[in-house]
């Protein structure tokens, strides 16, 4: 089993976290996993993305057209990240708007939830509902539950289960 | 012995192998991409089981001694920054290879190809190489970390400092690493005096460098440190490839993605200085062609100086940037002669970086332009750079250039008899700390009249809120004594020093003013300005700071001065009405870019 995933956004988003819980969810599969993350200035609101392989890679990092599935936080971001995805790859698309891939309005969905934030796992939901993910849906639960601070992990549930109801 | 297996990122797990191999003292200072190496060492000081003490460092010079003299007393230790902190360290670094040490001492030095993070894209391995200093240039998070308590074993045999050098991708990916349990090696600190060596005068010195030199040689040849060969099956006789760090790893996958692994004798290079003399020879007897891939300078190229070999010197690597697999296929495909691949969209820039929103520096920076819309603005190195979007930055350097830049500013205006502009410095409180107060003693001293606006948000803000020392915290949320920025603003000679919270624009102007009024007067000199509010990525400024529903009227006359000029990623501009709008997922209810509105449009009221 090998899959090359990106998450793309903005900093502040959630990205970091969306990221862990897809690793995670390997981890505690006994696959392995490496990731890559941006750190730094470009945190600050400015455009990240995160890659994650899984199975037998040796590099984090992911080619042109080599990535199967596509987590977009920040739908502005798709011109500047899609020659990323393979051909017949996958994007899950955070936005209010029609248009391709498959798309949520995850920021309604969260902000209903209490938390803007909360869009990175509405997301998450789409990808495992669509089936695009190596991942069960109780496999990203239970990563959720190990990796969301306490007192947010039911609020975390909801947002991921929301995403799952499409 | 416990053996689990842990999802970490690079920096963490380097921290953890500290933790595993007995560092006792651990220093560091800020700096992306090696932060969180330190912050791994503190978060799992509780797994250490000998006295282990960590600290923020004020800066990497400072770092680099105090981690040096504990390795004098027998223990392990281990200085951490980033690569341009090494530049700040390089006066006892240097002088480190000849003198030696007596535990392990392990010197991190987080690389930044690219650069992401970073003033420049230096090769520490280039400086070890100039520096005379074994360097180990892990491939990925699990290999840092197991590389760690063997190179505390060889910087121990041999009695040299040693450098570890993580690239960003080394630190900031997330790999599956297995942690075990601490070691416990029992020592007590035993400083054995020896002048001749500790304190050697330049009589000593010939006889330690040519100790430095034949532990080198010695070095070089140690067996586990050596390349790894991976053997090809002969397709491309006499031709290999020899890569290291993060490059390995992107060939290892480009490689089985174009179905040529194992086609082609692989080297993996470990330590890159001192290479080994008789990796050397083997690669100059077996093969007439080589690629060589690595990060950022040609540092294992220009010791084979090999005549058949590929890479940066020719030109088929590129010299500038990260070797991403998209970069290394190209050039694989060059060097192998295979089907080029197919075009990469020329890169588009995503969204660029900007202040937080109801960051309080906006709000100074916007003071500052208003004010001096003529002036002279250097900065410096922090979040704070991205006054730069407001134009309140022309100049970013090094960590605390930007006094003495304002200092030389000055100094080349004012002989000319012309009327200088008013030069008004921006430098953070962990920057002030770090490096400022030496510059702000010469510009008061050379008489230099400037301002200089101290931006304090009470930590160290870009690279993830480390303590700072007017806070009166050390690592790890220890209290410690408080060294508070007025006095020491005060003692440097600084007659006019004022304080005020950035929020507060009508009198953050009027202060900019009367300072302003003052370095011109006869009597003029430096004027100080702290400009004091709490991050707001600080949960606990954002609990004790007023929030309000912050919204725009009708009356918006669309001349996007708070989108522009002001710049708040909370305001946007809805193009088809020509009207900016208030993002409220985003806005944190500060208020700041009311007075901004030339038409009052922009209003608040009190949350519920």
């Amino acid at each position: 089993m090998k899959q090359q995933i990106i998450v793309s956004g903005i900093g502040g988003q959630g990205v970091l976290f969306l990221t862990r819980v897809i690793a995670q969810a390997a981890v505690n599969r006994g696959t392995p996993v490496l990731t890559s993350e941006t750190h730094g200035m470009a945190q600050r609101g400015g455009t990240v993305l995160s890659t994650i392989k899984i199975g037998n890679f040796a590099s984090p990092l992911v080619r042109t057209g080599q990535a199967d599935i596509g987590l977009l936080l920040w739908e502005a971001n798709l011109p500047v990240h899609q020659s990323l995805l393979r051909e017949n790859g996958v994007w899950i698309i955070n936005s209010p708007v029609a248009g391709s891939g498959s798309r949520i309005d995850a920021a309604q969905i969260a902000r209903e939830l209490g938390n803007p934030v909360l869009s990175n796992l509405v997301l998450l939901g789409l990808a495992v509902q669509q089936q695009a993910l190596f991942c069960s849906a109780e496999e990203c639960a239970e990563a959720i539950k190990q990796l969301a601070p306490k007192k947010f992990i039911e609020q975390n549930l909801e947002a991921f289960q929301k995403g799952m109801n499409g | 012995m416990k053996k689990q297996n842990q999802l970490l990122m690079g920096n963490e797990a380097i921290g953890q192998g500290l933790i595993e191999a007995g560092c006792q003292v651990a220093t560091a200072y800020p700096g992306t991409p090696s932060t969180e190496i330190l912050q791994a060492v503190i978060d799992r000081q509780g797994q250490a089981v000998e006295p282990l003490h960590v600290e923020w460092s004020v800066n990497e010079k400072i770092a680099f001694e105090v981690a040096l003299a504990a390795s004098y007393t027998g223990k392990r230790s281990a200085a951490v920054m980033k690569q341009v902190g090494l530049n700040v360290a390089a006066d006892p670094f240097m002088r480190t290879a000849y003198i030696g040490v007596k535990g392990g001492m392990l010197t991190i030095v987080a690389d930044d190809p690219g650069p992401h993070s970073s003033q420049n894209e230096q090769d520490t391995r280039l400086f070890c190489l100039q520096g005379r200093v074994p360097v180990i240039d892990p491939c990925s998070p699990a290999e840092a970390k197991e590389l760690i308590q063997p190179a505390f074993e060889l910087s121990e045999k041999y009695e040299l400092n040693i450098v570890l050098r993580p690239t960003t991708r080394i630190c900031h990916s997330r790999q599956n690493v297995s942690v075990r349990e601490p070691i416990k090696l029992n020592r007590q600190a035993d400083f054995q005096r020896d002048p001749t060596r500790w304190a050697a005068t330049p009589a000593f010195l010939p006889a330690l460098h040519r100790a430095l030199n034949d532990n080198l040689e010695k070095v070089a040849l140690e067996p586990d440190w050596q390349p790894r060969l991976t053997v090809g099956n002969g397709d491309y006789p006499r031709t290999a490839l020899v890569a290291s760090g993060i490059a390995y790893s992107n060939l290892i996958d480009l490689l089985a993605e174009l179905q040529l692994t194992q086609a082609i004798d692989l080297y993996q290079v470990l330590m890159p200085y001192p290479l080994s003399p008789d990796f050397t020879r083997t690669l100059h007897k077996k093969y007439d062609r080589l690629l060589i891939l690595e990060e950022t300078y040609p540092v294992i190229e220009l010791q084979l100086a090999h005549p058949g070999s590929k890479g940066k010197q020719n030109g088929m690597v590129p010299r500038e940037g990260e070797l991403t697999p998209d970069v290394m296929h190209q050039v694989l495909a060059d060097f192998l002669d295979l089907a080029p691949p197919a075009e990469t969209p020329t890169e588009r820039r995503g969204q660029r970086p900007s202040l937080c929103p109801g960051c309080p520096h906006r709000a100074a920076f916007y003071s500052i332009k208003k004010c001096f819309p003529q002036g002279i603005f250097p900065s410096d190195i922090g979040c704070y750079t991205l006054g730069m979007n407001l134009g309140a930055v022309n100049t970013v350097h090094c960590m605390g250039a930007c006094i003495s830049q304002g200092a030389g500013f000055y100094q080349a205006y004012h002989q000319d008899e012309q009327d200088c502009p008013t030069i008004v410095v921006t430098i953070g409180d962990s920057t002030f700390f770090h490096a400022g107060i030496p510059a702000l003693i010469n510009a008061v001293i050379q008489q230099t009249r400037m301002i200089i606006v101290i931006l304090d948000n009470a930590t160290t803000a870009m690279t993830g809120g480390q303590p700072v020392p007017h806070m009166g915290i050390a690592a790890g949320n220890k209290k410690t004594k408080a060294v508070a920025i007025e006095p020491l603003v005060k003692a440097s000679g600084v007659v006019f020093i004022e304080t005020c919270d950035p929020y507060d624009s009508e009198r953050f102007d009027a202060l900019l003013k009367r300072a302003d009024s003052y370095i011109r007067s006869p009597e003029g000199g430096v004027a100080v300005l702290i400009s004091r509010h709490g991050c707001v990525m600080d949960p606990a400024v954002r609990k004790t700071q007023d929030s309000h529903l912050v919204t725009i009227l009708d009356s918006c006359i669309g001349c996007e001065k708070c989108t522009g000029a002001f710049e708040c990623p909370a305001l946007y501009m809805d193009r088809e009405n020509h009207v900016a709008v208030v993002d409220q997922d985003r806005c944190i209810g500060c208020g700041t870019c009311i007075p901004v509105c030339p038409v009052n449009a922009i209003v608040r009221e009190t949350k519920p």
